[in-house]
């Protein structure tokens, strides 16, 4: 957030300018967040780089990233809710290297956190900042090819269109079966695509303490929902928007109020659920072993 | 003046070029509530330019459209907002295309077809809409169990009455509509000009209907425009343009006409 650029970076790979990108390209998408902030759901278009990893990848969310953090920052780097997965460690060890700043896998302690699909368990704090990365940030690009036709209605907020999609789930399952990047009105005004994470973390992005900032790199597309900002998922009156349950809890830790991963144990048909945030998951083992087990099973039944 | 005094629709003086070519060159007319209008002329006279240009689909080089709202009195299409526009567009008018894909979502089932103008509008209650929707599926004389079948699995005439359904579904009063039975073989084209005679009959519609078939617009048009290269060459109540012709180009295309 306050980059130094006097200062000659001490990280490993010295070649580079701090943080991969060079100062132009940063203040050029530093523009772009400060025009997204103002408009909330606003997709602000921007110069987005070649980034030494595919499309696909969060080059989107690394040049977001990239822009905003500084020498005092803490990153810490998620993909689908795990701190351990090939994304989430090339992407956190590509940071280290050319920044040098601290990384953790604490929610807590983080002050920037990039994230692929998934919002934290652990509630945000207003001195957080989370990084979406966004494969397409259209809402309509799926019911709507031409985008010139799409930005007249975001200008005009045309979004009947976007019931259609959800008259056609009902229809046709019975229900609202959308369940991942299911669409958001910003403050009431835009319609807005808040990247594939499942519907269940919808309601954590209403009034949220943290910015929200959102970088889709092929599409080179910004947006942000700035702290305590309205975001509200869409739905009908009488069929209204629902979070994904589970009959089950944590395998691991017991949690019954996080998002749970299906995880395939052998070819026999075994599976557990468990939590996808592994740093939540993490946590709460670490305060169940510190309580007597006695304790801790009244707590959890 | 009360509203039954006012054409619904006034055009003037509308021309449009494409290039050096004049397409359109100072037609007006004047429609009034519930009336059928027939554009006729051969292909390139200028007819669905006119039609796109009075229904603000095409920007027209000069002239004026003017329309009869519901509660505002008359408007200048062209000088409202564009959010104003595309809103008249969506409620009190309806557009009917040559090409059912065109106006049609292929990709989304027959109720959401008709039911998008309403959730245009706000309507956010599903049992509403789907009762809505049913209700002009069996108008336009359609079956209601294929409300949640694509309209990829229609036949055209079934996917051109689905296009009118999901037009008249936020009962426009104005209906334009671009050689709405043709591609169709003629016994389904009879079937749906009963039904948009039935239709216009009972909803008060006004419409312009352009066609190049001039029975379609005996059956179903009060008055007619002859119109070549782009001029008007003759109009007047359809049985008399038909049966006694005035201007040449009108007779050669009366005289056109097959007899079987």
């Amino acid at each position: 957030m306050n980059a130094d650029v006097s200062r000659a970076p001490d990280s490993s790979d010295s070649g580079y300018n701090f943080a991969y990108l060079d100062e132009r390209t940063k203040r050029m998408i530093r523009r772009a967040i400060l025009k997204a902030v103002a408009i909330p759901g606003y997709q602000v278009p921007f110069g987005s780089r070649e980034m030494p990893l595919p499309y696909g990848w969060g080059t989107g969310g690394i040049q977001v990233t990239a822009s905003i953090i500084g020498r005092d920052d803490v990153l810490k780097v998620i993909d689908q809710g795990a701190d351990d997965t090939v994304n989430a460690v090339n992407i956190r060890r590509f940071f280290t290297r050319t920044t040098g700043i601290a990384t953790t896998e604490r929610t807590v302690e983080a002050t920037v956190i990039q994230t692929r699909h998934r919002i934290p368990e652990t509630p945000l704090q207003d001195h957080q900042i989370i990084v979406y990365q966004v494969p397409i940030p259209e809402p309509l690009a799926k019911l709507e090819p031409r985008e010139a036709e799409t930005k007249m209605m975001h200008g005009l907020a045309e979004y009947g269109l976007m019931h259609v999609k959800l008259y056609e789930d009902i229809a046709r399952y019975g229900h609202i079966s959308t369940t991942y990047d299911y669409p958001v009105m910003v403050d009431g005004r835009y319609l807005m695509a808040p990247s594939p994470i499942p519907k269940f973390d919808n309601p954590k992005m209403h009034m949220n303490p943290a910015l929200q900032l959102f970088g889709a790199g092929r599409e080179k597309r910004i947006y942000a929902v700035p702290p305590y900002t309205k975001v509200e998922s869409l739905a009908f009156d009488d069929h209204p928007f629902e979070v994904q349950r589970w009959e089950q809890h944590c395998a691991l830790c017991g949690a019954k109020d996080s998002f749970l991963d299906e995880v395939i144990t052998d070819n026999d048909g075994g599976r557990m659920f468990i939590c996808s945030d592994t740093d939540y998951c993490g946590q709460r083992r670490e305060n169940l072993a510190a309580v007597p087990a006695n304790v801790a099973e009244a707590k959890s039944a | 003046m009360s509203e039954q005094d006012q054409p619904i629709l006034r055009v003037e003086a509308l021309s449009k070029r494409y290039g050096d070519r004049l397409a359109v060159d100072q037609v007006s007319f004047d429609l009034w509530p519930g009336e059928v209008l027939a554009v006729v002329g051969e292909s390139g006279s200028g007819k669905t330019t006119l039609l796109n240009c009075a229904s603000a689909r095409l920007l027209p080089d000069s002239g004026r459209v003017d329309f009869l709202t519901r509660h505002e009195g008359v408007v200048d299409v062209y000088r409202l907002s564009e959010a104003a526009r595309r809103l008249l567009a969506r409620t009190d008018w309806g557009y009917v295309h040559q090409n059912p894909a065109d106006g049609l979502r292929m990709d989304v089932s027959a109720g959401a077809n008709v039911g998008e103008r309403l959730m245009a509008l706000g309507e956010r209650h599903y049992g509403r809409i789907r009762q809505e929707a049913t209700q002009w599926l069996s108008r336009v004389e359609m079956q209601e169990d294929r409300i949640d079948e694509s309209p990829a699995t229609f036949s055209g005439g079934m996917r051109q009455r689905l296009q009118i359904a999901r037009n008249l579904v936020t009962r426009p009063r104005l209906v334009f509509m671009d050689e709405p039975t043709s591609g169709l073989d003629v016994s389904v084209q009879a079937k749906l000009l009963d039904l948009l005679r039935t239709l216009t009959h009972q909803l008060h519609l006004a419409s312009v209907i352009v066609t190049h078939d001039l029975a379609v617009a005996r059956l179903l048009a009060h008055r007619m425009m002859v119109m070549k290269d782009g001029r008007v060459v003759e109009q007047g109540l359809t049985d008399q343009v038909l049966d006694d012709p005035q201007h040449p180009y009108t007779q050669l295309l009366v005289s056109s006409v097959l007899q079987p």
